[in-house]
């Protein structure tokens, strides 16, 4: 092929698998960040870097030149440093967010950035392992288990998964804006309890099982399914209205979450989508069905 | 939007000029159409929300 030299088509062939990984896994990102052109290119051009080192690994440690593989640590370092850089981005941005996104949600989406680039690195070492030592047929299988390895690996659960997202109805006890009996705030204007009824919309999110009901409580967990939903379907919110800030609030009792929202598309099938859609993150996500005292304590109630 | 304000009391606007004394900036209204009017407004220029606590009294608060 071409007369290249082995170990020159073993790195290429990493590079390309890796960058196609890191490709791949930024479109998937479209729908929870904005792909502004600029931060798209550093971050393919860093998927890079990384599936460079990643293949460079193989000739390295053949030749052999273990002191070259100490690199891969340095490339840790580094790619941490995007962990602190995309959270320092999107806090910053968090000020002159309507709707925040929320501090667990910031990190988990920089977490997301940092491993990613590992992923690619790790497809790019093991296509050029197999470039190394088998033929082409087999570095092309390898590519292709390593991209759909990370495109599933990162998938990660949605709201959906662990909770039945239903349409509820919404009115105010007196003043106080009530969703399936949750309560959720206390409105003073008249006229914005009036916009509140009319426009308004309302889904309850129940979980399927404690598990679920533990990691939607958390507060940041429920700051994302409120930040997706004003994404998806916009807020009448603006910098002076406070009373139209979307809520997701719990029924201390029954563990369901009312979320409340006054979109600007008032289409409930949309809403219930964007709230299905948000990942569980990680920060909130807790199994507490799976530790003993958490276990015991469940059985004793059923 | 200073982080100093936000879950204090910034007005109070009420009928009932007995029941609130203190702290905050108080506005009196002769009657509810001029409290709701007034709580708006306020709301409006110090973004933040208006509530009813019920017995005359509305206050705005920012969160």
């Amino acid at each position: 092929m071409f007369d290249l030299p082995h170990h020159i088509i073993v790195i290429l062939a990493g590079i390309l698998a890796g960058t196609f990984t890191r490709y791949t896994l930024l479109r998937v990102d479209y729908r929870q960040y904005p792909g502004y052109p600029h931060a798209y290119l550093a971050h393919l051009f860093l998927g890079f870097i990384a599936s460079a080192l990643g293949s460079v690994a193989v000739p390295a440690i053949l030749k052999p030149d273990y002191a070259a593989v100490t690199f891969l640590a340095l490339a840790a370092q580094q790619f941490r440093e995007i962990r602190s850089i995309e959270r320092l981005t999107l806090e910053s941005l968090e000020q002159t967010e309507l709707v925040k996104r929320g501090l667990d949600y910031i990190e988990g989406i920089a977490r997301t950035f940092e491993a990613r680039n590992y992923l690619a690195m790790g497809t790019a070492f093991f296509t050029s392992m197999a470039a190394q030592f088998f033929g082409l047929a087999w570095t092309g299988a390898v590519a292709v288990a390593a991209v759909l390895f990370s495109y599933h690996f990162m998938e990660g659960a949605v709201v959906g998964d662990i909770c039945e997202v239903v349409p509820a109805g919404f009115y105010f006890e007196r003043t106080v804006l009530m969703v399936d009996k949750i309560g959720m705030m206390e409105v003073g204007l008249k006229e914005a309890r009036e916009k509140m009824l009319k426009d308004g919309l309302a889904v309850k999110i129940i979980p399927k099982d404690a598990n679920a009901k533990a990691t939607i409580h958390d507060l940041g967990q429920r700051n994302a399914m409120v930040f997706t939903a004003s994404v998806m379907i916009g807020v009448k919110k603006d910098i002076d209205t406070p009373e139209y800030t979307p809520l997701a609030r719990k029924n201390n009792d029954t563990g369901e979450v009312g979320l409340f929202i006054v979109p600007v598309e008032k289409d409930i099938e949309q809403l219930i989508a964007a709230v299905r859609l948000t990942p569980v993150l990680e920060s909130a996500s807790s199994k507490p069905l799976k530790s003993g005292p958490g276990l015991r304590a469940v059985k004793k109630r059923r | 939007m200073g982080s100093l304000t936000v879950g204090s009391i910034l007005a109070v606007i009420t009928l009932n000029m007995d029941q609130v004394s203190g702290g905050a900036p108080i506005f009196f209204a002769r009657d509810e159409e001029e409290r709701e009017r007034m709580a708006r407004y306020l709301g409006r220029i110090l973004d933040a929300m208006v509530h009813d606590l019920e017995n005359g009294t509305y206050i705005v608060v920012r969160h």
